[in-house]
């Protein structure tokens, strides 16, 4: 055992308790200033993972830190970093117990790093409950507010129960494989499976619904508008970033490495779950009047373009989905910090309070309407890029009525977003006085724009990288693959 | 220096002038003005050398440059994404056009008070898309500039337009705004869906659309995605039944927007569906073509009766647009070299003409804020020099000997003559009822005795005489000379697959 390995998520389990400590011992600290110090913890952890680059080594069989892995170190310790950031002033004003929130979300990076790190099931599951019980505390940590205990408890049990079907659809998998490292039910289904036939479609089938839960998709989305619109606002962004990106990135791995050789016996399915969550949670989005839920559509429609990526799933799709999920999560983080900001100045989280926001504070009326604009994926942004590739990669593999479905569902998501662009571009506001925002979130969206920029205008760098991460998790499918077990 | 850096300047200069204005706080609205001004002179001056110094003679592409954007890796493989600009004899009249219409435009537009900053930021972003389309070599990049030219429109309508009002009711800008924009992007649904299975097909992983166009597509592939790119871009290009947007949403949007909309936009629809369409699918546009003629004609003979109908001055123009884009969709459907020659020269002719005739709507409009024709009369008497520009753009319209709509529908009927008169006689029934909305409009609203309503009415201003100018030495230009455009455009219909 390499102990060494977990460096980066010894900093941040550590930086978590540091965080709450500090805020025991220290009540007078500011309470802003515990986002930054959670803030640099997790960034600091970025830094240390970029050590591991070109490493390809498992820690006991359970872990395996490659180019995946470290990857997705950097990406989820970048939302943990912007999400303290753009928590500061919120918690500040309105909730209880920072130390424990920012801890939490330290916490919730760890879960979801080890996801796309885990090589085996279990592993993967308890990362999995990790991230899961940490937002399901964050999503009910507004304590006094009704709306926020309710979606709390909706997502736990919801969750709860998604993760019993995951559970039973891994005792299926390794009853007839034998194993649970993803590489060794790989191996097993590349020999003769008729025997079990049945047993493992059954444990396929649960274990996609399982994680269909997790990232959200139709049919098993019924958590997420209500968990969006109770949750406090930062975390209504954090969810709507890590639980997709790490959701995915299991998703993508476990599929990569276990389910490949079987793909036509799940392709169909996750072809038709990807085309029902983006029909439904684009035209749903369309009725909505709240932001929150708004964008709590609008990511199950998201959530149906990234299936398309596993549907379709080949070396290239993978990249092209890895690809498509990190311009997706910067775009929506950057509209889900504009949208904080605005509730933070006014409390207000209706579209149509968002009347004449360009006049009222220009530059963040400009910077969701670009998040906006790249979400329906419009040129110059990253969102055109991105989702231009991801479907390229599905016509790729004769899926060509799904691409097509996607593009006219991005269309027809273009239309919501125009919504909310004419209430703030069109409509006069109700009052003319200008909106101060604060500096620090200022900087958050600027940063966060121009990363929807360079991806949306020159990806090849991130492209690059991507690829040289997601060849790891199809290099069993591709070449020698090796039996394996659980470790000693 | 590389020449193709030329082509690379006409879509940088507008971003530059975005970046420099957005750096300008916005009460300075007249440092803006200027900016907007150099730009727009630059570009013009720009696109007036690329069209002097393309050597018909050579032919082909030429100003070629090549940018590696995205390649080696996933499916991409060498030049798998280039930004690949060069332009051959038919985008060249096109990238004149665009030059020759944002000047105009900014001219036009130099008396915007409201948000101008805003204004003319969206307005460039809008004009380097359109440098894009017709310069792109490159399915993505292409297709990234079509969308672009489209993603301001929007706002552009929605803030700066004005609603109509007929009444008993009222078509509000943000109507026109928003069916504009779902229309457009709509239409792009289906060129995506072209452009993945292009890429398919092909197998070459790269979106070049010089290595595309060597490609031999099977004729059934060819049949079945050849109307993906005509429906895409014929969306643009006002193809009946699906030109509803037009007439509202030019009526909706402010004048130097429907200028631009009405003069260059509809023509990258136009514009797409021979440099992809019918480039790369010579059978299937064979195959197609017969539709194509039917919607062509019936949009022409539709747009020009319903033309005939309207009392608002800008819903004629409008609907006017529709008829002459029909002209133009019959001459691409003759698949012979005269045809097709005429539609591009349509393309340019009716660009300018449109974009002076929404000009001047549009100088009235801003004095009376009423387009009624049948409330106006006498005009002239109080507007002699915004008469004459008008009627020069109506005439041109309607085919006069020694403007520049003349030559255009004059190749086009000879063309239509050659493969299907019955389709040529009906051309020109649409040309014949041109005549009569046209010749209304001038009699009803500038004509005859003065409406002494309008006695305080003064001439246009002197910027606007200018931008209207610079319109008419273009028309006039290419009434008595069309040469140079015949020259550059002809060779490079000719080297189209499957014309003959």
């Amino acid at each position: 055992m390499d102990w060494s390995l977990l460096a980066p998520e010894y900093i941040l389990a550590g930086w978590a308790a540091m965080v709450v400590s500090v805020d025991l011992f220290w009540g007078r600290l500011r309470k802003d200033h515990l986002a930054y110090l959670a803030a640099t913890g997790a960034l600091v952890a970025t830094l240390v993972s970029l050590v591991y680059v070109n490493e390809d080594k498992s820690f006991g069989n359970l872990i395996q830190i490659d180019n995946y892995a470290t990857f997705f170190r950097v990406f989820f310790g970048l939302i943990a970093f912007f999400t303290c950031l753009a928590s500061a002033q919120y918690v500040k004003d309105r909730l209880l117990h920072p130390g424990e929130y920012y801890a939490l979300i330290l916490l919730t990076a760890i879960g979801g790093i080890y996801m796309a790190a885990a090589k085996e099931l279990l592993t993967a599951y308890i990362s999995l409950e990790l991230l899961s019980f940490s937002l399901y505390v964050l999503t009910s940590y507004a304590k006094f507010d009704l709306k926020s205990n309710e979606a709390g408890l909706k997502y736990m049990l919801l969750g709860a129960f998604s993760s019993a079907i995951f559970l039973y659809g891994m005792s299926l998998i390794y009853g007839v494989s034998g194993t649970t490292s993803f590489t060794g039910i790989g191996e097993a289904l590349r020999g003769d499976t008729s025997e079990f036939a049945l047993a493992m479609f059954l444990g396929l089938v649960l274990i996609i619904a399982g994680l269909g839960f997790k990232v959200a998709a139709v049919p098993f989305h019924m958590w997420t508008p209500d968990a969006y619109e109770g949750a406090p606002l930062p975390i209504t962004a954090f969810i709507s970033a890590i639980s997709k990106a790490a959701g995915f990135a299991l998703f993508l791995k476990l599929f990569a490495e276990a389910f490949m050789p079987i793909l036509d016996d799940w392709r169909w399915m996750i072809a038709g779950l990807s085309a029902a969550t983006m029909t439904l949670g684009n035209l749903v989005a369309i009725q909505q009047h709240n932001i929150k839920r708004l964008l709590a559509y609008s990511s199950i429609g998201q959530v149906g373009f990234m299936l398309v990526g596993i549907a379709a799933l080949s070396p290239d799709a993978g990249s092209a989905l890895v690809l498509h999920l990190t311009g997706y999560v910067i775009t929506n983080l950057a509209a889900f910090v504009c949208v904080i900001i605005y509730f933070n100045q006014t409390g207000k989280e209706e579209i149509a309070d968002y009347a004449g926001l360009a006049e009222r504070a220009p530059f963040l009326a400009l910077c969701l309407s670009i998040a906006l604009f790249s979400l329906a994926g419009m040129p110059l942004f990253a969102g055109f890029a991105t989702k231009f590739i991801l479907f390229q990669a599905a016509a790729q593999e004769d899926l060509l009525w799904l691409s097509a479905l996607a593009v006219f569902m991005s269309f027809v998501s273009l239309y919501y977003y125009l919504v909310v662009i004419k209430q703030m571009y069109l409509v006069e506001p109700v009052e003319k006085v200008r909106l101060p925002v604060p500096r620090m979130e200022y900087a958050v969206v600027a940063v966060l724009t121009i990363g929807v920029f360079l991806v949306g205008l020159y990806p090849q760098p991130l492209f690059d990288g991507v690829e040289n991460a997601t060849q790891f998790v199809f290099a069993a499918s591709q070449g020698a693959a090796v039996a394996g077990g659980l470790g000693p | 220096m590389d020449s193709g850096w030329l082509l690379f300047a006409t879509i940088a200069v507008p971003l530059a002038a975005c970046l420099t204005m957005m750096a300008i706080p916005s009460q300075y609205k007249d440092a803006i003005r200027w900016v907007a001004l150099a730009a727009g002179f630059t570009m013009f001056v720009l696109s007036v050398i690329v069209f002097a110094v393309y050597n018909y003679k050579d032919g082909g592409l030429q100003f070629d440059l090549r940018l590696p954007w995205l390649e080696d890796v996933a499916f991409f493989q060498k030049d798998g994404i280039t930004l690949h600009l060069a332009v051959d004899g038919i985008s060249v009249p096109l990238v004149l056009l665009t030059g020759i219409v944002i000047l105009s435009g900014v001219f036009i537009s130099w008396n915007i008070e409201y948000r101008n900053k805003d204004f003319f930021i969206l307005l460039m972003l809008l004009v380097s898309g359109v440098f894009g389309v017709f310069e792109s070599m490159d399915l993505f990049f292409l297709f990234f500039f079509y969308e672009l030219a489209v993603l301001p429109m929007y706002l552009l309508i929605g803030v700066w337009g004005a609603s109509s009002h007929f009444g008993t009711y009222t078509r509000t800008k943000e109507y026109g705004a928003m069916k504009l924009a779902l229309y457009l992007v709509g239409g792009s649904v289906l060129i995506f869906i072209g452009i993945f299975a292009v890429f398919v097909e092909a197998d070459k992983g790269t979106f070049d659309l010089s290595v595309l166009g060597q490609v031999t597509y099977s004729e059934t592939f060819q049949k079945t995605f050849f109307p993906f790119f005509l429906l895409g871009f014929g969306v643009l290009a006002g193809l009946w039944p699906f030109h509803t947007w037009s007439p509202d949403g030019h009526v909706a949007a402010p004048t130097a927007v429907s200028m631009l909309h009405a003069g260059v936009l509809m023509k990258l629809g136009a514009f797409g569906i021979i440099r992809v369409g019918m480039t790369l699918f010579p059978e299937g546009a064979q195959f197609w073509a017969p539709a194509l003629l039917v919607l062509g004609t019936t949009g022409a003979l539709y747009g020009a009766i319903s033309a005939m109908a309207q009392r608002d001055l800008k819903y004629v123009v409008g609907y006017s647009s529709v008829s002459h884009m029909g002209y133009v969709l019959m001459g691409l459907a003759t698949l012979n070299p005269i045809g097709v020659n005429g539609a591009v020269l349509q393309m340019f002719a009716h660009g300018v003409m449109t974009a002076l005739m929404f000009a001047m709507v549009g100088a009235v409009y801003d004095q009376t804020h009423v387009r009624d024709m049948t409330i106006f009369g006498g005009l002239s008497q109080r507007m002699p020099r915004f008469t004459a520009f008008f009627a020069i753009a109506g005439l041109s319209s309607l085919g006069l000997p020694g403007l520049a709509g003349f030559i255009a529908e004059f190749n086009i009927f000879v063309g239509l003559f050659k493969e299907y008169p019955v389709f040529g006689a009906l051309g020109i029934l649409a040309a014949a009822i041109t005549a009569v909305y046209i010749l209304r409009m001038l009699a009803m609203a500038f004509f005859g005795p003065l409406n002494e309503k309008w006695a305080h009415l003064k001439e246009m201003r002197l910027l606007e005489q200018v931008g209207g100018a610079i319109l008419i030495g273009f028309i006039v230009f290419m009434g008595v000379w069309p040469d140079p455009f015949v020259d550059r455009i002809s060779q490079s219909v000719l080297a189209l697959p499957g014309i003959s």
